[in-house]
């Protein structure tokens, strides 16, 4: 099974460089401005594209991407509404891998194989559920394999050798390295620490090994794009998004421009990156 | 009854920690070696001599134990039926059972080599407890505190101060449990190389609920001993209040195979249960939060609902998996009670036995209120009288003067 997410790091390793991976919650500020930014973000330079599922209990997350999360409940946001505007961007882009990211719990609500089947339906390519280790496999990452959907699993600075294998074991698409013990937005990776880490998962696997939590800048996702095949900003752009809203947070007419100039200016910063990861 | 009856309801979790489909780990990669090295420092410890016999010491010594089992002849006579003992939790050293957890993980962490403690807390007793043997035992303690559990729990929160811990006022989502053990977690992710997180009740990643457990059953266990030798044989009835439900799971499990003792919790119903409430069985159903798969508060979303209780303690959208399974299961059943039947329970037993019960517990008083007037006089009901409502009297003072509702 090929899907866009395989398809996309074919065509970057042809063109010799690493991904830039976008990161907003699907519903923020509002569901018609998320998809206007999602539907902003090829162009500008997003090569895979996350979207945050919104829940009201983010445990992984630091204080920008819960209150993007509230922004989106607030404005009415569901998981049936994320699919739906799955579908709206796939309208206009068949070719951009989609991932969606969050916790298990409203899938679970949503049912497991009914998801599975509308997520796919959608466009979706595949999932990162924060609070699924291995260990849990049988819940969501054995049926999303089976469903044709990637499973992307973390790997942290915690998941040491012995049980990288367990990790890697059912993971596909790519690996998506964590680089700090921490929150997301909190500390800033060393990207020479960063470098050596995405060296030794590789010792264990041939899956791309995207790297996220903790790059903001250019400077710092190309950095990490020398060493990793792609750098994952988050809750800079959620940051940006939010700076852009008026006082009742609400979207202004800046806020899709806000979030895909800093999308292209951290992409320039991915594309210049001296060699990218083999 | 589930035709599926297990032949026994004393030997979850299996090795993956689930009681039936609840329990699990369902936490982030960067936790879960720390989790399986928990798992495995526990499973050590248990099987240790040493451990247990220093833990006993402490448990003498230090917090008071055995608690009394001590016959009620007010309340029994008052309420004119079930003869009604209460397991004195709330005489133990920090005011409630909480200690018991706390000694056990805190010799668990020691073992570890950690040296740093979190925790959160509602109604301050488990942070109480926390910060007690942190500072007993030299060891750096925070607990996260919702800013509402910290404005209406300041007794409990000067307590912890004095006792050295730091308390962080947690201002996420309701501001209340549910929120501090989010961000309890996420002080774990972000230090889990030096941090152990001492949970307060039998829920979180596996093996905590069974960890915690174990270290409550002493209640059970003694309950048993004590009631023997007062009326020479088994209770007929238990009763205990239940949040995430440590101090029910601590009476019940060492009865779960004793057929003949009908088992009761009680859930905070709030303003009632077609209202703001914090009863997970009663309203909620299965769902997936802070580590495990248990009865929780949600909307047709998955989204976590806002829990409400006038009880600190008990104001969680959550409950233990073992008390899912243990309701599923029909061994144990599940009720409720109101704010105002827990606060008229709470003044019931302060005129009548001279105790003032915490808020948590008044909820199971005011069940008992209920159930022991239908049972006859030679029924033998024990209420865990989990603790004690030192920390409730300027709350419950200045509702009863009609300042707030």
């Amino acid at each position: 099974m090929t899907t866009r997410i395989d398809a996309r790091f074919a065509e970057l390793a042809k063109q010799g460089r690493s991904a830039f991976v976008t990161f907003l919650m699907a519903g923020d500020p509002d569901p018609k401005t998320s998809l206007d930014i999602i539907k902003a973000l090829p162009k500008a330079g997003a090569d895979i594209i996350e979207i945050g599922m919104p829940f009201t209990d983010p445990m992984a997350d630091g204080p920008s991407i819960q209150a993007a999360g509230l922004r989106a409940l607030k404005a009415g946001m569901t998981l049936k509404k994320t699919l739906e505007m799955v579908r709206g961007f796939r309208k206009d882009d068949d070719a951009t891998p989609l991932v969606l990211m969050g916790y298990y719990n409203p899938i679970y609500i949503y049912g497991v194989d009914k998801f599975l089947a509308d997520a796919k339906a959608a466009g979706v390519d595949g999932l990162i559920i924060v609070d699924l280790p291995p260990e849990e496999d049988t819940e969501l990452c054995l049926p999303a394999m089976k469903a044709g959907l990637n499973f992307i699993r973390l790997a942290t600075p915690t998941t040491d050798d012995k049980r990288l294998p367990a990790v890697l074991a059912n993971t596909s698409g790519f690996v998506y390295y964590v680089s700090i013990t921490g929150i997301t937005g909190s500390a800033s990776a060393d990207s020479k620490v960063v470098g050596e880490a995405v060296a030794r998962i590789k010792r264990h696997t041939k899956l791309p090994v995207c790297v996220g939590f903790g790059i903001r800048t250019p400077d710092a996702a190309r950095a990490i794009a020398e060493s990793a095949n792609g750098a994952v900003v988050g809750t800079a752009l959620v940051d940006a998004l939010r700076a852009s809203l008026d006082a009742e947070g609400r979207a202004t007419s800046k806020t899709v421009g806000a979030v895909a100039d800093l999308v292209a200016a951290l992409a320039q910063g991915v594309r210049g990156a001296k060699q990218a990861a083999e | 009854m589930n035709p599926n009856l297990p032949n026994s309801f004393r030997t979850g979790p299996d090795e993956r920690g689930h009681f039936g489909i609840f329990g699990g780990r369902f936490v982030a990669e960067t936790l879960m070696p720390l989790i399986l090295d928990l798992e495995k420092a526990y499973a050590d410890a248990k099987a240790d001599p040493a451990f247990q016999a220093e833990m006993n010491g402490y448990l003498k010594h230090y917090v008071g134990r055995p608690s009394p089992l001590y016959l009620a002849e007010r309340l029994t006579e008052h309420l004119g039926g079930a003869k009604i003992y209460f397991k004195r939790e709330e005489l133990n050293h920090t005011g409630s059972h909480k200690v018991n957890n706390v000694l056990g993980q805190i010799m668990v962490a020691r073992r570890m080599g950690k040296k740093r403690i979190i925790a959160e807390t509602g109604a301050g007793q488990h942070g109480v407890a926390t910060a007690t043997l942190c500072a007993r035992f030299g060891l750096e303690c925070v607990v996260y505190m919702g800013a509402v559990d910290v404005e209406r729990q300041q007794p409990n929160v000067i307590r912890m101060e004095m006792l050295g811990a730091k308390v962080v006022p947690v201002q996420s989502g309701s501001r209340t449990l549910k929120d501090a053990m989010n961000d309890a977690l996420r002080d774990w992710v972000t230090n889990v190389h030096n941090t152990f997180y001492c949970i307060g009740t039998v829920a979180g990643p596996h093996p905590y609920p069974m960890m915690v457990r174990d270290f409550q059953s002493v209640i059970g266990d003694e309950t048993r001993e004590q009631m023997q030798e007062a009326e020479g044989r088994l209770p007929d009835s238990l009763i205990a209040c239940i949040g995430g439900g440590s101090n029910a799971m601590g009476l019940f499990h060492p009865f779960l195979d004793d057929p003949s003792v009908e088992i009761f919790g009680v859930e905070a119903a709030g303003h009632g249960l077609t209202q703001l409430h914090a009863a997970s069985i009663a309203g909620g159903r299965a769902g997936v939060l802070h580590g495990n798969r248990t009865y929780l508060l949600m909307d047709d979303d998955g989204q976590i609902q806002d829990a409400h209780s006038i009880s600190a303690g008990l104001d969680y959208p959550g409950i233990g998996p073992e008390h899912s399974w243990l309701h599923e299961t029909g061994r144990v059943t599940y009720l409720s009670a109101t704010d105002d039947e827990a606060l008229a329970a709470f003044q019931l037993l302060s005129r009548l036995e001279g105790i003032i019960p915490a808020l948590e517990p008044a909820h199971a008083i005011a069940k008992v209120m209920e159930l022991a007037p239908k049972r006859p006089k030679d029924h033998l009901m024990v209420v865990n009288l989990s603790g004690r409502g030192d920390k409730d009297v300027p709350q419950v003072g200045d509702i009863l003067k009609g300042k707030k509702k």
